[in-house]
């Protein structure tokens, strides 16, 4: 069934008064269904809170399409990254839902709200011997619950075989964020702090940047146990099934940075209270360097235009930005105002 | 790609950079720590003082300074000079010999080591065979004379420590003619004393431990007399016509023989234990100076009776019926006395002592009646008691200065007015470019004032603010009231005193105007006292207040110390600066910040539970606010070291247990030869891995919580004159930062002048910032338009600064430990971010705005933020944007104390202790330099013989 219908994209209030009017539309006041929507990728993704539905209409160009699904039968693999590549056979499953199926999925329920959580991150640029974790704190009151030591590990040199001091996790708190996440184990090598390499800094210098980067901590280690390492599929075959299917969370990268990108400029945000009166969060500074907005649009525009994947390509450009932040921020020669610029917009 | 916009080096920059930023540790300051021997060459009237780490420092006139360091780091044992040289031989514990120089390069003199040495016996001789114990220079000046363990005196060949071994003087040659029975009781064992006859340069004095002393002729390589002593040998000493000579005893006896041709084994002149007859210590060095109307002056170190005075550090002088027995505050290294050099001369006429203790040096007057000491201009010893906190203020007006030393010349009436004695060498430096003054906080609750402009780091005046409180200790106890009769003669000598009568008297936060000569000194039981310079003594009462920091927080007790008892009624202080009020918080945890707004007439102070702010004027507490978080019960409870983790204790120990064993290690390995010392070296590397996996140190990752002990304690108080609430008017306004990483922000409103007395001050929160980080706040500083940062109070109105400009907007600058943010003011916006530590895992330990001139051109300069991190770099980083601009190691990062008591002045030179009892001053700008630049001239050398044989016989040895 096929409904058509239009919306004033300045307006489009909540969530709520959205789905009364889906089930008004279609005449199904009292059937509880999935709202889902395509992405400019491709991606068929849910709608079920305002900002996602937000979201949804801000991306309709000038077309939002919409599916809806029955609760009970929802097909709830239909949704995630590259679906729609797979268009055909998700749409069969979505529009035929009563379609015959080997086996019957198990239902896991759609996250009622988007919120960063802790994840492996940039599992295609790594070596696979490596593994960079993503422990979001923000929004749990779990510890972060791990400890750091000294140690060496083996190294191949072009003089042979070496042994190098290194910073090894020591232990795991019960309950805290890193043993709960089980993206750490005892004996993992640290390797980087937020995109710095620890080679070269004592423990107390990498506690004191892992406590630094505490609200937002992204360590690249290589684990102890080498066996559990995700084993990546060629780029060609990878693009398709493989993501959705692989029990790791990374199977939805693009939702994350996308939101992450906007979270994390707000959670590093301090909090003022002016006269007393309720704390708010502190805002930025008005640019004064036009240079760099157009320079952001530039590269925003090139990730749209050209062909490369897109969970790829947002990855890639979230740790480009990374890693020039850190020479930006290591530099000291640059003084212009132009360069300054960067800096604020980290 | 923004990378590639980056322009990579800005050669324009770099070439200011340079112009602009240099780093040099230029001069240490203070008294040497743990000083191993002395040394004193009355040709180039140099002192060299030797330390238990291998450093020597010469001295001579006030800003002749020279510094060497032994690589081998081993404790200095002797120091002699070469006769008429500028040159000088130093014994190290290892055993070996190090010949230094002091040779001139562009015009100025540097100490170098040329050689070195190591005696060597003939092969399987044990190693005491060639453990040197006394070294004689002759006055030749082509030989050294090596006394050993084995008795066996070896002489070496100067400069190039060749052995000539036919000349050796062997114990067995020694003893042939020795009366049969006083050989049989005693061998000659190891040698104590070498000595040159002060007339002919062929005959030394040699002298065994075991008491036998006999002349040798050098010439003829015999011995010509034998003096049969029958008490262990401590020292040996000539008199100046060579016709008598004294030796003095383990027994606490000296005893003179006498010379001549007629008797080749003399009966003692006279046998002395000057403090008998009980027994008593041992005399270890004696001098015996002849003077114009006879009577000598007899000086010893030691000899007292040992069951009652066996303790006391005492060096006697006796002259006629005068006798004074100084007795030292610390163990006594060596002494010398200064007398005439004249090399006709027919007396001696000695004019100082000059003692280095262990923790001081002390120089007496002989020539002034009372023998009064004599105000050292170097050396101080800035550790008499603890050093607590520092404060240097830059550029101090003239007359600010003037009326300082006033004061302080009222304090140093008992020093002698003799010109400093030890005036060797020329100082060359330029005339300081300012009068800068160092202040130090003492656990004794006093506070020095430094002069420290230039390369001597002089005392200029001592304040004490114990007279204001009632301490367990009556004042009036004098140590040196001895009644007339009083046996030994004993009078304390020195400054140093490291007993504290009462900890919570300890000064922790000094702030001195320098334009209208207001002072504010906070301590440990949270006291803070305000104080004005006032010219004569006066009696006065102080004002008193508290301030309760707690307010309506209920249910908390405070476990600590008690507040300080105040002294009822008025109070005498004498000249120089004298308090006027003081407020005392409550409940009286120590001090951790404090501001003063001379020209507002207020005070601010924080500790652990809140900040106050006081009106000066009207002596009137103006407002106070908790800073506490409730959970924080550590805060409440008591003195910060009652936190010390048991983790923290365990984490130094493991250090200590490693250090330890580094140590050793490099013992071993020193003797060695290279491969064997690579060999050990790897295989520490190796152990020192095992080490790490035996026993890891581990380190708990956890993000700071707004429950965290201590968020509440106040780190740093501001002053600022900006636009807090509008940004069309300015007013007043305090700022404080916490350990949470909070900020707050007041707005005071300040009567006119006129008005000043009869309206109350106000105040007014007007802003909380919460850092997400929490890191604690260590600097606030507000930059106005020009992006410079505000002027001092009343730097202004006393034409020294431009007035801030009012007109562009404003920005607030918030240094944490971990980040330095720029907010946009009055509406706090977050304009740009420097997040040290999550880039390089260092944090922020002391942060100072520096001014930095060019050394090219004298109109350029700019502000820079000077950063001292907690791995001991040095960081200087621009305004306003917050640019890293360069990095210097400065300190190791295990030098926890070394770090904390570091200070910056304002012109880009700082200050941090290397020991308790030493500053090493550093400079980061290429126009403000503090070094020593001297010259030492050879004088010019006498024919006569007899002036370096007096000189070589003044070289003083020092025995472990």
């Amino acid at each position: 069934e096929f409904r058509r219908f239009s919306l004033e994209r300045s307006k489009p209030g909540k969530f709520e008064e959205f789905y009364g009017l889906l089930q008004h539309v279609h005449k199904i006041p009292n059937v509880d269904v999935l709202v889902g929507y395509t992405d400019i990728h491709g991606d068929l993704l849910p709608i079920n809170n305002d900002d996602n539905y937000h979201k949804a209409v801000s991306t309709a160009n000038p077309l939002l399409r919409i599916f809806i699904q029955r609760k009970e039968d929802a097909d709830y693999s239909a949704f995630g990254t590259d679906t729609m590549t797979r268009k055909k056979n998700v749409l069969a499953n979505v529009l035929r839902p009563d379609n015959h199926k080997k086996k019957p999925h198990i239902v896991i329920s759609m996250p009622q709200d988007f919120r960063p959580v802790s994840s492996i991150i940039d599992v295609d640029i790594l070596p696979e011997t490596h593994r960079r974790v993503r422990l979001y704190k923000y929004g749990t009151d779990k510890p972060l619950g791990f400890y750091i030591r000294d140690g060496s590990s083996v190294r191949v040199t072009p003089h042979g075989l070496e042994k190098v001091p290194g910073i090894f996790i020591s232990r795991l708190v019960p309950g805290g964020l890193a043993q709960s996440t089980g993206l750490l184990a005892v004996n993992d090598e640290v390797l980087e702090v937020n995109g710095i390499e620890v080679s070269g800094k004592s423990l107390d210098q990498v506690t004191d940047m892992m406590i630094a980067n505490s609200r937002n901590l992204i360590i690249t280690v290589r684990p102890a146990n080498q066996r559990n390492n995700v084993v990546r599929n060629s780029r060609t075959s990878g693009s398709s099934g493989q993501s959705t299917e692989s029990s790791l969370p990374s199977s939805t990268p693009n939702i994350l940075t996308n939101f992450l990108q906007g979270e994390e400029e707000s959670d590093e945000e301090d909090i003022i209270i002016e006269d007393s009166g309720e704390p708010q969060q502190i805002p930025k500074a008005v640019r004064s360097s036009e240079s760099l907005e157009s320079l952001t649009q530039i590269e925003l525009h090139e990730s749209t235009q050209n062909g490369f994947l897109p969970s790829s390509e947002i990855n890639l450009n979230h740790s480009a930005g990374s890693i020039s932040m850190e020479y930006e921020e290591h530099d000291p020669d640059h003084k212009s105002l132009e360069e300054d610029g960067t800096i604020i917009t980290l | 790609m923004r990378r590639f916009l980056r322009p990579g080096h800005d050669p324009v920059r770099e070439r200011l950079k340079r112009d602009l930023f240099q780093f040099n540790k230029t001069v240490e300051h203070g008294f040497p720590h743990q000083p191993s021997a002395l040394g004193y060459s009355p040709f180039l009237r140099l002192m060299a003082i030797g330390t238990r780490s291998g450093a020597i420092k010469l001295y001579g006139a006030p800003g002749v300074e020279f510094m060497g360091l032994h690589e081998e780091n081993n404790t200095v044992m002797q120091i002699h000079f070469i006769p008429d040289q500028c040159q000088l031989v130093t014994l190290l514990d290892d055993n070996s010999l190090h010949l230094w120089s002091l040779k001139q390069h562009n015009g100025a003199s540097e100490l170098q080591e040329e050689h070195r040495f190591t005696l060597k016996g003939p092969p399987g001789s044990p190693p005491s065979a060639t453990q040197i114990t006394a070294v004689l220079p002759h006055s030749s000046r082509e030989v050294l004379y090596l006394g050993t363990e084995s008795g066996n005196v070896f002489v070496v060949e100067l400069p190039s420590f060749r052995v000539l071994e036919d000349r050796t003087i062997t114990s067995e040659a020694v003893l042939q003619r020795v009366p049969e029975d006083y050989c049989s009781r005693r061998s000659c064992e190891l040698v104590e004393a070498l000595r040159e006859h002060p007339k002919n340069p062929d005959q030394i004095l040699i002298g065994y431990s075991r008491g036998l002393i006999v002349l040798w002729d050098l010439q003829n390589s015999k011995v010509t007399h034998h003096f049969l002593g029958s008490q262990q040998l401590e020292n040996l000493y000539w008199q100046r016509d060579g016709s008598k000579f004294i030796s003095c005893h383990y027994d606490g006896s000296y005893t003179q023989w006498p010379v001549s041709n007629d008797n080749r084994q003399p009966e003692p002149l006279e046998n002395l234990v000057p403090y008998g007859p009980f027994p008593c210590k041992a005399i270890s060095k004696i001098y015996w100076q002849t003077t114009k109307n006879g009577l000598p002056y007899i000086i010893f170190q030691g000899g007292m009776p040992r069951a009652s005075y066996g303790d006391r550090h005492s060096i006697s002088v006796i002259h006629g019926s005068q006798q004074t027995a100084f007795d030292f505050t610390s163990r006594v290294i060596d002494f010398f006395i200064i007398f005439s050099s004249e090399p006709m001369a027919e007396f001696d006429d000695p004019s100082a002592m000059v003692v280095l203790a262990e923790e001081e040096l002390v120089v007496i007057d002989l020539k002034s009646a009372g023998w009064p000491a004599v105000h050292p201009p170097y050396l101080a010893s800035l550790h008499c008691s603890a050093i607590t906190c520092s404060h240097h203020v830059s550029n101090i007006p003239l007359k600010l200065w003037e009326r300082i030393i006033s004061a302080g010349s009222k304090q140093n009436i008992h020093y002698s007015n003799m010109p400093w004695p030890i005036d060797g060498g020329t100082n060359l430096a330029p005339d300081p470019p300012q009068r800068d003054l160092l202040l130090t906080g003492h656990e004794d609750g006093t506070v020095r004032f430094w002069d420290a402009s230039g390369v001597c780091l002089h005392l200029l005046y001592k304040l004490s603010t114990v007279r204001v409180f009632l301490t367990d200790a009556d004042p009036n106890d004098n140590m040196n009231t001895l009644g007339e009769d009083e046996w030994p003669p004993l009078r304390k000598v020195g400054t140093f005193d490291p007993y504290s009568d009462d900890p919570r008297l300890g000064i922790q936060k000094i702030y001195l105007c320098k334009y209208s000569g207001y002072l504010a000194v906070a301590g440990t039981a949270g006291q803070v006292l305000v104080m004005e310079l006032n010219d004569e003594d006066a009696e006065h009462v102080v004002d008193h207040a508290e301030a309760d920091l707690l307010q309506d927080q209920e249910g908390y007790r405070w476990k600590g110390h008690e507040k300080l008892k105040t002294r009822d009624g008025p109070v005498r202080f004498e000249a120089g600066f004298q308090p006027f009020v003081l407020v005392q918080c409550q409940p009286p945890a120590v001090v951790t910040s404090l501001a003063l707004h001379s020209e507002w007439k207020l005070v601010a102070f924080g500790t652990s539970h809140g900040f106050g702010l006081f009106d000066h004027q009207q002596k009137r507490l103006v407002f106070v606010k908790c800073t506490l978080h409730p959970s924080d019960q550590l805060a409440l409870e008591g003195p910060l070291s009652r936190v010390k983790s048991l983790k923290k204790s365990l984490r130094q120990s493991f250090r200590r247990i490693r250090r330890s064993r580094v140590s050793s290690r490099k013992r071993r390995g020193g003797s060695g030869n290279a491969s064997e010392v690579q060999e050990a070296n790897a295989k520490f590397d190796q152990d020192a891995l095992q080490e790490m996996e035996l026993a890891p140190v581990q380190r708990k990752i956890e993000a700071r919580s707004a429950e965290d002990s201590f968020t509440g304690f106040v780190r740093t108080l501001y002053f600022a004159d900006t636009f807090l609430r509008d940004s069309s008017r300015h007013c007043p306004s305090l700022w404080a930062g916490t350990n949470g990483g909070t900020v707050y922000a007041f707005c005071l409103r300040v009567p006119p002048a006129e008005r000043r007395m009869d309206e109350p001050v106000r105040a007014e929160q007007a802003k909380e910032i919460q850092l997400m980080h929490r890191a604690p706040v260590v600097g606030i500083l507000v930059l106005d338009g020009r992006s410079t940062p505000l002027p001092e109070p009343l730097e202004v109105a006393h034409d020294l600064s431009k007035s801030p400009d009012m007109q562009g907007s404003h920005q607030l600058l918030v240094v944490s430990e971990e980040q330095f943010k720029v907010f946009t003011l009055p509406k706090v916006s977050s304009k740009l971010k420097l997040k040290l530590t999550a880039l390089e895992g260092c944090r922020v330990r002391k942060v100072t705005v520096a001014n930095f001139g060019s050394c090219k051109t004298n109109d350029y300069s700019e502000n820079d933020l000077a950063v001292l991190t907690n791995l001991g770099d040095i960081q200087i980083i621009s305004l306003p944007f917050l640019k890293l601009q360069i990095r210097y190691p400065c300190i190791r990062k295990e030098d926890v104390s070394g770090i904390a008591s570091c200070v910056f002045t304002k012109y880009g030179q700082g200050f941090y202790l290397i020991s308790p009892s030493e500053f090493e001053r550093f400079s980061l700008s290429t126009r403000w330099l503090v070094e020593p630049q001297c010259v030492v001239d050879v004088p010019e050398l006498t024919s006569n013989n007899h002036v370096h044989n007096r000189s070589g016989m003044e070289n003083t040895t020092r025995k472990s």
